[in-house]
């Protein structure tokens, strides 16, 4: 007769390993390195300073570390720290737009970068930091108004998470 | 424009309509499959199969030989003669451990396929020396749960989607029973189970739905992700999907060579159009096309009750606006065929058979002949 002990450390055991038809992921393994922090730092910078002087100019920085970001997303990559630190960094690039600028950032990106971009949105959700969920939310209402329902969908299915 | 027919709060989980279209088989969710005659507007229930033990997962209705298959999550499959009024059931021995998924018969009737959660393909013929249906195995490369199967015209081909996010096109020639099949766009060698073009479109997302076009040349296919994709074997297997703003589709067919018409979460079933010149797949229209309620007018003892009871005046119905008021789980063709489609029929989680018809709803279809 099996004893409760209230022992709950098998519950951690993976038993899955165990079994031959597991599915495996096949290898897509990239080499990703995600984005350049450095080269985003520098749009950024120059993001607040110019912005008194041309307002098309400093839109178009904040959208090209946008890009750039989304465009280097480690989609592939297997390597968790890598993934974390382009979360972080997207996460910075996204804080760093004012809530004026979201809407015509959103409607530049096509298709693909859009699910992207949701993508990253609820993974900052996932690790909040200091008021950046009031801004992702804000992302949040643009992108869903972008992509719809079925950006949310692909966030939840796509195997390639960022 | 669209019949709409009840069968209860159940969800139907599969149907399939007799070749004369007066008769039609469905399971409601459990071991059952309910037979239902045509009378009038109303479908008539007329018989009961019930030799499964567990839930039916798919029915097919070979329109030429009147039989009818299904398999289940008991792991068998019946093949279903109708002889002295009385459905007579024999059981194929499918040679599977997981529960079968979706049977389909292969066009000339001789044969069907079954998808499972084992992997695999299960092909059953008859050998008539041992008045037996017989299984063949295709498994490779197959590395999840068959969701979906579909036959090309040349009674060879299958294509077959998976839980492991691909679209496959196989070989099921059985030589014991046909002559060797001549090459198609998908290629020449045709041994049983050879794989002869595997697919994916990039993302993932179970597939749930795959349809071949009427010439054979082109799968269609459907996955969780919310994508719509179409693979071109013509035109050097081009791969054509689109990922819209919309739900997840649990079903697709084709209505002519160049149109589909697919439904799924969004409860509405969609026309797309595929432009092989172009290479483009696009949304034509839906086909439901919901009716606004007129806003009457709401009495003062309403609208207080209202206030009241919902802490809320508004129109606040929990019914949806178009004609299913749930997921639709299957779409397939009703009336016609592939080629030229005149009705299609719809069933899902609401209990709602729905038949709608093409050829009034959709004008576009002809234009983008």
């Amino acid at each position: 007769m099996a004893k409760n002990t209230g022992a709950s450390k098998f519950r951690k055991v993976d038993v899955d390993q165990y079994d031959e038809d597991k599915f495996q992921d096949e290898d897509i393994d990239v080499a990703d390195q995600g984005p350049n922090d450095t080269e985003v730092s520098n749009l950024l910078a120059q993001y607040p300073l110019l912005s008194s002087a041309n307002v098309n100019f400093h839109t178009g920085k904040n959208q090209d570390a946008l890009l750039l970001v989304l465009n280097s997303a480690p989609i592939g990559s297997k390597n968790q720290a890598v993934k974390d630190r382009a979360a972080n960094t997207v996460v910075r690039v996204l804080t760093s737009f004012k809530v004026a600028d979201i809407d015509r950032a959103v409607k530049s990106l096509d298709q693909k970068n859009v699910d992207t971009l949701m993508k990253y949105i609820y993974r900052g959700f996932e690790s909040p930091s200091d008021g950046s969920s009031a801004s992702l939310l804000t992302w949040h209402e643009k992108v869903f108004a972008a992509g719809g329902l079925g950006s949310i969908v692909r966030v939840l299915t796509d195997r390639k998470r960022v | 424009m669209a019949e709409k027919h009840n069968f209860g709060v159940n969800p139907v989980t599969c149907h399939a309509v007799s070749g004369d279209k007066t008769n039609l088989a469905l399971s409601l969710n459990d071991h059952e499959v309910k037979i239902y005659k045509k009378s009038g507007n109303k479908w008539q229930e007329t018989d009961t199969l019930g030799e499964h033990g567990q839930r039916v997962t798919g029915i097919d209705w070979a329109s030429k030989s009147n039989r009818i298959v299904t398999c289940g999550a008991d792991r068998n499959a019946y093949v279903w003669t109708y002889q002295n009024g009385k459905w007579k059931p024999e059981l194929v021995i499918l040679r599977i451990n997981r529960a079968a998924t979706c049977v389909r018969w292969s066009p000339e009737e001789n044969k069907f396929a079954v998808g499972c959660g084992a992997r695999l393909i299960s092909v059953s013929y008859y050998e008539e020396e041992h008045r037996w249906w017989v299984s063949k195995h295709i498994k490779k490369p197959i590395r999840s749960t068959v969701t979906c199967l579909d036959w090309h015209p040349n009674n060879v081909l299958i294509a077959a989607g998976s839980t492991d996010f691909k679209a496959r096109v196989f070989s099921g020639y059985i030589k014991e029973i046909e002559s060797k099949p001549s090459p198609c766009a998908w290629g020449t060698k045709m041994m049983f189970a050879t794989p002869m073009a595997e697919f994916s479109n990039g993302g993932g997302g179970w597939v749930h739905a795959i349809s071949f076009s009427p010439s054979g040349d082109r799968i269609a296919w459907v996955g969780h992700d919310s994508s719509v994709s179409v693979a071109d074997a013509a035109n050097e297997s081009r791969l054509v999907v689109i990922k819209d703003s919309f739900l997840p589709f649990l079903g697709i067919t084709w209505v002519s060579e160049n149109s589909m018409v697919a439904a799924g979460y969004d409860c509405n079933p969609m026309l797309f159009t595929y432009d092989a010149g172009k290479g483009s797949l696009s949304l034509v229209s839906k086909l439901d096309i919901p009716q606004e309620k007129a806003a009457g007018t709401v009495s003062a003892m309403n609208r207080f009750r209202d206030l009241d009871k919902k802490a809320s005046s508004g129109d606040n119905s929990t019914e949806l606006k178009t004609q299913h008021q749930n997921t639709i789980t299957q779409v397939s063709v009703f009336d016609g065929t592939k080629a030229q489609c005149k009705r299609i029929s719809t069933s899902g989680v609401d209990g709602n058979l729905i038949i709608w018809d093409l050829n009034v709803s959709q004008h576009s279809i002809n234009a983008s002949f």
